[in-house]
C-alpha cells in the first residue's frame, strides 16, 4: 500500500527488462509468438496477438540502449546507497 | 527622453489597446477559452483611457531624469521578456502548456454541474461532446467534456480528508500525508498506463488523449471523498452506503462517457452491432469501468474503522 515514485520507477524498469530479455529466435519462435507469425493477416485489424508481438519487439528495439543506462545507474546506486 | 517613453511604456500602452479592442468583440464566442481580463477598461474607454495615461506616464518618467536609469530600465524589461520567452518555448515542449490550459477553462456552473453529474448520472440524456470545427469545446461551454480542474482539487481534498480521518482515530503523523499522496499518484499512473496499454492492443482509433484518460481516472476522487465523509460522520454503514452509491453512478458515468470515445457508431447509438470488434470494445469500456469502484474501496477502506 505504502507506494513511492521510486518502488513505481522500479516497477517500470523490471518490467521493460523482462520484457525487453525475451529472445526472438530462441524462445518467442518455438512457443509461436516469434515476429513471422505477427505480420500473419494484412487486412484492417491486426487482432490482440499481432498487437503484442508487435509489441514485444518495438520494445525490443527501441529501449534496449536506455535500458542499458537506467540499468547501470540503477546498480551504481544500489552499490553506493544500498 | 521622447524616444526612450516611446519604446518602453508608451509602445506596451498602445500594444495593449490593441489587444483589448479586439477580445471584447468575440469574447461571447466559444471559441475563446479564457476571458481577457488583464485589461480594467471596456472597449469604449479604450481611447480614452490611453489619452489619460499618457501624460500621467509622462510626469513620472520626467522624476526619474537620469537618462541612464531609462536606458537600463528599458534594456532590464526587453531582456526580462526575451528571457520569458525563451523560457516559454522551451516549457512547450515537454509540457503541452496550451493544451493543458484548455482542460482548466472552467467556471462555476459547468464544476457544480459535472459534480452533479458524478454523483447521479441517471438523468442526463445527452453525453456527446460538442465540436466547434473538429476541435472539441471548451469545458465552460460543454457540460460533457472532461476537464482536469475537478480531478487536480478532488487528488488534493482526498489527501486531506485522508488526513483528518487519521487524526479523529489518533494514527495520524505528518509524513502519512506524503505517502498517501504518492500512493494515490501511484495508483493513477498505473491505471492510465494501463488503460493505454489495453486501448493499444484493442486497436481502438479514438481520440481519446492521455490526458483525457487522466481527467477520467481523476473523477473517482470525488466519490472517494464523499465517501470517507460520510464515513467520518455515521460510521461504518454510512460510509459502506456512500460508497456503494457512488460506485454505481462512477460505473454508469463511465460506461456512458467511455461509450461514445470507444465505441464505434453505430453501437454508440445503442443498436446492438454484432462482430467480435464491438464486442471487444465493449468488454474493454465495462473493465475500465469496473476498475473504478475497486480502486475507489482499496483507496480507501482502510481510513474508515
Amino acid at each position: 500500500m505504502a507506494f513511492t515514485l521510486y518502488a513505481l520507477i522500479q516497477t517500470a524498469v523490471l518490467f521493460t527488462n523482462a520484457i525487453a530479455v525475451l529472445h526472438e529466435e530462441r524462445f518467442l519462435s518455438k512457443i509461436g509468438w516469434g515476429a513471422e507469425q505477427g505480420i500473419g493477416g494484412f487486412g484492417d485489424d491486426p487482432g490482440i496477438k499481432a498487437q503484442l508481438l508487435n509489441l514485444i519487439r518495438s520494445v525490443r528495439t527501441v529501449m534496449r540502449v536506455p535500458l542499458i543506462i537506467v540499468n547501470s545507474v540503477c546498480i551504481l546506486l544500489l552499490l553506493l546507497f544500498g | 527622453m521622447d524616444y526612450i517613453n516611446q519604446t518602453g511604456f508608451r509602445q506596451r500602452k498602445l500594444q495593449s489597446n490593441v489587444r483589448m479592442r479586439n477580445p471584447a468583440m468575440d469574447s461571447s464566442e466559444p471559441g475563446q477559452l479564457f476571458d481577457d481580463t488583464s485589461t480594467s477598461a471596456g472597449p469604449q474607454g479604450a481611447g480614452h483611457s490611453g489619452l489619460d495615461k499618457g501624460p500621467v506616464a509622462y510626469t513620472g518618467q520626467t522624476v526619474l531624469s537620469d537618462p541612464m536609469s531609462n536606458l537600463a530600465m528599458a534594456y532590464g524589461s526587453s531582456l526580462a521578456s526575451q528571457g520569458k520567452e525563451m523560457m516559454d518555448k522551451n516549457l512547450d515542449r515537454f509540457i503541452p502548456v496550451s493544451k493543458l490550459k484548455y482542460y482548466f477553462a472552467v467556471d462555476t456552473l459547468y464544476v457544480g454541474k459535472k459534480l452533479g453529474l458524478l454523483v447521479f448520472p441517471y438523468m442526463h440524456e445527452n453525453w456527446e461532446v460538442c465540436y466547434q470545427q473538429d476541435t472539441p469545446v471548451a469545458p465552460r461551454f460543454d457540460v460533457n467534456a472532461p476537464d482536469l480542474y475537478i480531478p487536480a482539487m478532488a487528488f488534493i481534498t482526498y489527501i486531506l480528508v485522508a488526513g483528518l480521518a487519521l487524526g479523529t482515530q489518533n494514527r495520524f503523523s505528518p509524513e502519512f500525508l506524503g505517502m498517501q499522496a504518492s500512493s494515490a499518484l501511484v495508483w493513477l499512473i498505473i491505471e492510465v498506463l494501463a488503460v493505454l496499454l489495453s486501448l493499444y492492443l484493442v486497436t481502438v482509433n479514438t481520440d481519446l488523449t492521455t490526458i483525457d484518460l487522466v481527467a477520467f481516472s481523476g473523477y473517482k476522487y470525488v466519490g472517494m471523498i464523499v465517501g470517507v465523509l460520510a464515513g467520518l460522520l455515521f460510521g461504518k454503514t454510512g460510509y459502506y452506503l456512500a460508497l456503494l452509491w457512488c460506485c454505481a453512478s462512477i460505473f454508469v458515468f463511465m460506461i456512458r462517457t467511455l461509450r461514445l470515445k470507444i465505441l464505434s457508431e453505430a453501437a454508440a447509438e445503442g443498436m446492438i452491432v454484432r462482430g467480435a470488434k464491438n464486442q471487444l470494445r465493449m468488454y474493454l469500456t465495462m473493465a475500465i469501468a469496473a476498475a473504478q469502484p475497486v480502486f475507489m474501496y482499496w483507496l480507501t477502506f482502510h481510513l474508515v474503522r
